[in-house]
């Protein structure tokens, strides 16, 4: 090594302090590639404002006597569902990045192992907010009664905390699967049904007993319920728990999966 | 392990199931050179390379790259290491500025740093005019300096690159050429894979030809080429009817020689272009006119042709890393 003007580092960075900075740089990326692509957040609004106009001038009147009445329901409901679809893009993207050989590149520097894949979750966590601020902002304007501003912003917080943990989910289907497309088939159906069997769109009570058995333990229910709680009405202690013990446990179970099979990607 | 080796490999193997990519193979690079790894596509170069970054471990073997084991101190080998894979590792959607300053904040450069290191290599690869530009606008030249800037960002003392100018127009394959000699003269060893003879004989100090997996040949380009006929010689007749004069000019005066008659023209395998002004007097002395008495580097396929008795048969795929490694 010349004695040049920049000293590159001299040993391995393991620890604490670096990875944190690692996982920030990889996030780096990821917002300046929003930047360059700012076209993304559009389609990342679409479908959720999609489906908050459908769901609420089309099933609203059906549903709960009213449109402003279903949307008081549904607005968290809708939420939880938009965030549990958006962690997919981070197994498609880290899919990508996988088959163009920009890991080969991260796996030869010497940096963390987890820094690839937690610095992709974590700028992902950007997208979840501004989808937040954008269902939040158009429920606004269509008439939606929030409960207060800090249970706002609390509801975005918990809804990170939750799309953190199940995003390991979608990594550990971005590492395994050969596509994309793999990716995204296997996202829809395990999130799909997944949503509907909930209590993100309807009461559960008015389902028939095996299908409310499985309702009443769906994570989705626990998250569903919490936002409804923080944003709009109902119980919040309770949901708010179940969302956490569920947060916890499929972190505990997928992300040790994720990253072993990240690391026989090595083989 | 000597300190005048930079990579050292021992019996080093990589079984996929049945297919063995990499049967046992040692080489020597001494630091400071260019070591070329030359082989037709699924020859293994690829899986070696990637034993030797690092991403993937041996199934047998060892090897020790500058100084440290692979397997046991990878953390202390990518300390030393660059890597430019066939695929360029760049985020086309990021500026090549971008690009170069995100490797930087990764291997922990200050932000300041990691911006002038950027502008650093950026002038050095003759890329500052399009340093704000997004990768996904660059040419292939381009691409591939950026990818090579980008695995020089951390000053790598030993750097793998793995075929960086397959693809290439030659004017762009000249112009890395010209950047890997640059890192040389500064003290950097460079293993480089490659299927071009021509690429090895420009670069390499050192070449190992590799076939299915297997060193079968090593030597010094020149060794390589006194070897297997480093030259090769190409005739056509202006007139087709004479190519069986040519041929038999040619095999009355070099009886050992192997002659390949190829559309409409006669190729032969030559050491010593001595033979030129000789073969010139006979054929004119015959009345042979000539469209095309052209000495040139023997290809790849001659190459093989010589050391295998069988054709370098282009494979559609290189090993195929992701399916296997499931």
């Amino acid at each position: 090594m010349t004695a040049a003007t920049i000293t590159a580092p001299a040993t391995v960075r393991p620890g604490i302090g670096p990875t944190v900075s690692q996982i920030l740089s990889m996030a780096w990326r990821q917002m300046v590639r929003i930047k360059h692509n700012p076209f993304e957040l559009v389609d990342l609004s679409l479908s959720p404002v999609m489906f908050l106009l459908l769901f609420v001038y089309v099933f609203g009147g059906q549903m709960a006597g009213s449109t402003s009445e279903y949307l008081q329901y549904v607005l968290g409901g809708l939420i939880a569902q938009n965030a549990i679809f958006l962690t997919m893009y981070t197994g498609t993207g880290i899919n990508a990045d996988l088959r163009k050989g920009v890991y080969d590149r991260f796996r030869s520097l010497p940096i963390a192992r987890s820094a690839p894949l937690a610095g992709k979750i974590f700028a992902d966590m950007f997208k979840q907010v501004w989808s937040v601020v954008i269902m939040l902002g158009l429920g606004l304007l269509m008439g939606f009664e929030l409960r207060s501003v800090a249970g706002a912003i609390l509801a975005a917080l918990v809804l990170v905390v939750f799309a953190l943990a199940i995003s390991w989910v979608s990594v550990l289907m971005g590492v395994v699967a050969d596509s994309e497309e793999k990716v995204q088939i296997y996202a829809f159906v395990i999130i799909m049904p997944l949503t509907f069997t909930s209590s993100a769109f309807v009461d559960i009570d008015t389902m028939p007993g095996f299908m409310q058995a499985w309702a009443k333990v769906n994570p989705v229910t626990h998250l569903a319920d919490a936002m409804r709680g923080l944003l709009s009405y109902g119980p919040i202690a309770e949901p708010l728990l179940w969302t956490f013990a569920w947060a916890a446990a499929i972190l505990a179970i997928t992300a040790p999966l994720a990253m072993r099979a990240y690391k026989r990607k090595m083989v | 392990m000597s300190q005048d080796n930079a990579i050292e490999t021992e019996g080093l193997t990589k079984r996929f199931g049945d297919l063995i990519a990499v049967d046992h193979i040692d080489l020597t690079a001494r630091a400071g050179t260019v070591f070329g790894v030359l082989g037709p596509n699924g020859a293994g170069k690829t899986t070696m390379v990637r034993m030797l970054a690092t991403l993937s471990q041996p199934t047998a073997g060892t090897a020790r790259v500058g100084g440290f084991d692979i397997v046991r101190d990878a953390g202390a080998v990518r300390n030393l290491i660059g890597l430019t894979g066939q695929f360029a590792g760049i985020d086309e959607l990021l500026t090549g500025e971008e690009n170069l300053r995100f490797i930087g904040r990764l291997l922990g450069m200050p932000t300041k740093d990691a911006r002038a290191r950027a502008r650093e290599l950026l002038a050095e690869f003759d890329l500052s005019d399009a340093a704000d530009k997004a990768a996904k606008t660059y040419s292939g030249g381009m691409r591939r300096r950026l990818d090579l800037a980008a695995s020089l960002v951390g000053r790598p003392r030993i750097l793998f690159l793995d075929e960086p100018t397959t693809g290439l127009d030659p004017r762009a394959r000249g112009e890395l050429w010209g950047l890997v000699r640059g890192l040389v003269a500064d003290g950097t060893t460079v293993l480089l894979t490659t299927q071009y003879l021509e690429e090895a004989d420009q670069l390499a100090h050192e070449i190992a030809v590799i076939d299915r997996g297997k060193v079968i040949a090593t030597g010094t380009p020149t060794q390589l080429k006194a070897k297997i006929g480093g030259q090769s010689l190409r005739i056509q007749p202006e007139d087709h009817e004479q190519l069986d004069i040519v041929r038999l000019i040619v095999s009355t005066r070099f009886p050992d020689l192997d002659p390949v008659v190829e559309n409409g023209a006669i190729t032969i395998g030559v050491n010593d272009d001595g033979i030129m002004p000789a073969l010139a007097a006979d054929l004119r002395d015959r009345g042979v006119a000539l469209t095309e008495f052209h000495l040139g580097l023997s290809s790849l396929d001659e190459v093989f042709l010589t050391l295998t008795g069988r054709r370098a048969e282009p494979e559609t795929e290189d090993e195929p890393i992701e399916e296997e490694a499931k």
